[in-house]
């Protein structure tokens, strides 16, 4: 009935609407989204949304792994920010097994989840840009993001699923390789970033096209269950880094940029901003690293150096019994919350002492937030409503899980 | 605001709606409630001005399948951001009679959090708007998260837990 009076108030092209199926696979989405869109000219009177065409049954698969091969699971969440999911998921079961990581590993990981967390923000911002017809923007920034994911290459050998880090620290020290990528990134990003903003911060067109598309208030940004850059956006400064600092965040110096509108602008400018945040916090962490291992020293659950595995007794048993699954593990119930490219990236893991999770619920923000996305363009043009979604920055992976 | 204040206060205005209560692994108060109190008590956790617990962080269920009558369990953990404090609250519902009230008309998000708990375990949530499948296709006919659905080879016997001296683990194999 709403429908009806919609359409009502409306010219409609020949008093009809128009169903049109955006998705699944669309090359303005980014990913696998269906909208069955209900449209009237070229405005969208309602949208339904069809998600779980990559479903990969995450929360099942979960009940029948050892908790360290969980960890590759926890890379196809939102595998624009993967080191963020990996670390989440090590404290997640580090909180279970009690463990104390060294300083130094912690601030390490820290460096590795704002480094992800500025790769994350790169694509969806310049993805924004590309959406409003600026793709200048996004080919320098994709050349960035690479220099980033050389740095995950040099850390644990992959880029893009990274499986970094270990439960009780890292898997291997910063290489020299790293701290030469390291610095040469803190000294030239952040003019090549600000060559990034001067395209589209004050460009008439960019904010023409953004501001007030796909608008939501903070009461009910806060109702739908957002987090993250969208929530602050709509001017809630909730931060999972500050109100439940992890990996020592605590110790870093750093600000919650919050937009107003919570608009596609605001949701973009706020993103812009916590890159330059991310690269602050970096630089504190890299420039006050403290002495220490790079790892906890628990060799129930940490694998020993290779070579002692082919020498020594003691290190062959532990590292059997890790990668058999024989670690062990206290009953429990755990719930561990990190602050993800998207928003609070929450774990929850029931544990029966057995050597696979008992149950384990990923919160996965995307899937949360994305549901306000049929209310957030009802009314709007249909290009506004894509650029809504990329500014939304919904992860397939992470929404279907 | 510490657990035993936020158990107090509960006690104190909700009188016999808790039917247990403490402090889990992982030192978030939690509390178990009924299905005829939960929207109730939720409501109270969400509006008392001493409590506030305004967002809803995550609703998703287990399954525990030897424990006759509690069968299913479904997990609210809500949160506080004025005085940052969480609370996990439990209710255990048989499984043959998985009805529990929805709480979309608490918090908007609830929506499709509940389609997924729904989806995956069965758990009917009444009042909902639109309680189908989110993420299976909608022709499946089971509750995949249930523990009677196994991954992958049910015979296998290589992980036979009492040969790894783990207690209470007798016959939990990989499974």
């Amino acid at each position: 009935m709403q429908v009806q009076s919609y359409f009502s108030q409306l010219d409609s092209i020949d008093g009809e609407l128009a169903t049109l199926n955006l998705g699944p696979t669309h090359p303005a989405t980014h990913g696998i989204f269906q909208n069955v869109l209900k449209m009237n000219g070229e405005r969208i009177v309602s949208a339904e949304p069809t998600i779980g065409y990559i479903h990969r049954a995450f929360e099942k698969l979960a009940e029948r792994r050892p908790y360290n091969q969980i960890t590759p699971i926890t890379d196809r969440l939102n595998y624009c920010s993967s080191p963020i999911n990996n670390m989440g998921w090590h404290m997640t079961v580090e909180k279970l097994a009690k463990i104390d990581i060294p300083k130094r590993a912690q601030y390490m990981r820290v460096i590795v989840m704002e480094l992800a967390r500025i790769a994350d923000h790169l694509i969806c911002n310049s993805v924004i840009g590309v959406d409003t017809g600026a793709l200048t923007g996004f080919t320098y920034m994709f050349q960035e993001r690479e220099r980033i994911y050389e740095m995950y290459e040099e850390l644990c050998g992959t880029r893009l699923t990274t499986n970094v880090g270990r439960i009780g620290g890292l898997e291997r020290d910063f290489s020299p390789t790293f701290h030469k990528k390291l610095k040469t990134f803190l000294k030239t990003f952040p003019a090549k970033f600000e060559e990034f903003n001067q395209l589209l911060e004050r460009n008439r067109i960019f904010m023409d096209r953004t501001i007030g598309a796909g608008p939501i208030d903070a009461e009910r940004a806060m109702s739908y269950g957002f987090t993250g850059p969208n929530l602050r956006a709509a001017g809630i400064d909730y931060d999972v880094r500050v109100m439940q600092p992890y990996s020592s965040y605590e110790d870093f110096d750093f600000i919650i940029p919050v937009g107003t509108q919570g608009d596609t602008y605001d949701r973009f400018m706020v993103r812009q901003e916590e890159i330059r945040q991310s690269l602050r916090i970096i630089n504190q962490a890299y420039s006050n690293m403290p002495a220490g291992d790079y790892h906890a020293d628990v060799p129930d659950y940490y694998l020993p150096p290779k070579d002692d595995v082919y020498t020594k007794m003691e290190a062959l048993i532990y590292h059997f019994k890790i990668v058999m699954g024989e670690v062990p593990i206290p009953k429990g119930e755990v719930y561990h919350a990190v602050e993800g490219g998207n928003g609070e990236l929450g774990f929850y893991l029931i544990s029966d002492g057995g050597r696979q999770p008992y149950r384990l619920h990923f919160r996965r923000p995307c899937f949360i937030y994305y549901q306000a996305y049929p209310e957030m363009v009802k009314g709007s043009m249909l290009s506004d409503a894509i650029l809504t979604m990329s500014s939304m920055n919904v992860i397939a992976g992470e929404l279907d899980a | 605001m510490t657990s035993e204040l936020i158990h107090a206060r509960i006690e104190q205005k909700r009188p016999s709606v808790l039917i247990g209560s403490e402090t889990a692994y992982d030192g978030m108060l939690t509390v178990e409630t009924t299905r005829e109190h939960i929207h109730e008590f939720l409501k109270f956790l969400r509006d008392d001005e001493e409590l506030q617990f305004n967002f809803l962080t995550t609703l998703c269920a287990v399954h525990y399948p030897d424990d006759p009558g509690r069968e299913l369990a479904v997990i609210y953990h809500l949160h506080n951001w004025r005085q940052n404090l969480r609370i996990r609250v439990k209710v255990f519902l048989p499984v043959e009679d998985p009805h529990i009230p929805t709480v979309t008309t608490l918090w908007l998000t609830a929506n499709w959090m509940e389609r997924e708990t729904y989806d995956f375990f069965g758990v009917i949530f009444d009042g909902h708007p639109k309680l189908t499948r989110i993420l299976n296709v909608d022709d499946m006919d089971v509750f995949p998260l249930r523990k009677e659905y196994k991954l992958e080879d049910g015979t296998r016997t290589d992980k036979d837990d009492r040969f790894f001296g783990r207690d209470g683990h007798e016959g939990r194999s990989f499974d």
